[in-house]
């Protein structure tokens, strides 16, 4: 099991998403993909394509700005 | 990705315009529909083909308030502030997550359009109408843009 990181702050649409996306396609089954950001409509996004693609979150963190979303691939 | 929870939904765009604008949506619609799990095929047509022309796809002008460049120059500025992704990156990115392109034939036959002068590695078929209908025949979301 692998640990994967994206960091997308200071990006913007779609390039979160898109990121995210390459990520869990480059990942193995039970990786886990941690994405960073700062924009704000991604970290809504992220979770409906999660859910789309069947895969899990395991964590959402939020300070100022900036989130962090962990997803189990 | 090979899970099978993953939907098989499809969008298929057709890409008519040339314009940068227009081209920015359709690329940002493709990748997100990629993105949320959906496969996904552009059928680029009319000026949307010259835009797959070898140095073609940044040099749509904008469809409104182009003003001899100065327009697209003010946005690509305000663009490059916002950090919005070049459309080298957007479509390197559609291709990566799987996009597919079609190619519209009968425009490059009446605009003269040799398949040389394209980008062929991100060209994966060239067809006429049936090949659009046949692709959009299945797909959740169409668009022509």
């Amino acid at each position: 099991m692998t640990d994967i990181e994206i960091d997308t702050r200071g990006e913007t649409c779609p390039v979160p998403l898109v990121e995210c996306r390459k990520a869990l396609k480059k990942a193995s089954e039970g990786d886990e993909v941690t994405i960073l950001g700062t924009h704000p409509a991604s970290k809504k996004e992220i979770p409906m394509a999660c859910k789309a693609l069947g895969l899990e979150i395991i964590g959402v963190e939020e300070k100022d700005e900036e989130w962090k979303i962990k997803i189990r691939r | 990705m090979t899970d099978t929870a993953e939907t098989t939904d499809k969008a298929v765009i057709i890409v008519h315009s040339g314009d940068m604008d227009k081209i920015y949506s359709a690329l940002i619609v493709g990748n997100g529909a990629l993105a949320m799990g959906m496969d996904v095929s552009m059928y680029f047509t009319f000026w949307g083909l010259q835009r797959l022309k070898k140095g073609g796809l940044e040099k749509g002008p904008l469809s409104k308030m182009h003003m001899l460049g100065l327009g697209k120059w003010m946005i690509n500025k305000r663009m490059k502030a916002a950090n919005v992704a070049s459309l080298e990156k957007l479509m390197n990115d559609y291709k990566e997550l799987g996009g597919k392109i079609l190619a519209c034939e009968m425009t490059m036959e009446i605009m003269g359009v040799k398949a040389e002068e394209l980008r062929t590695e991100w060209i994966d078929e060239y067809g006429a109408v049936g090949t659009y209908v046949n692709e959009a025949r299945d797909a959740k979301i169409t668009l022509f843009i």
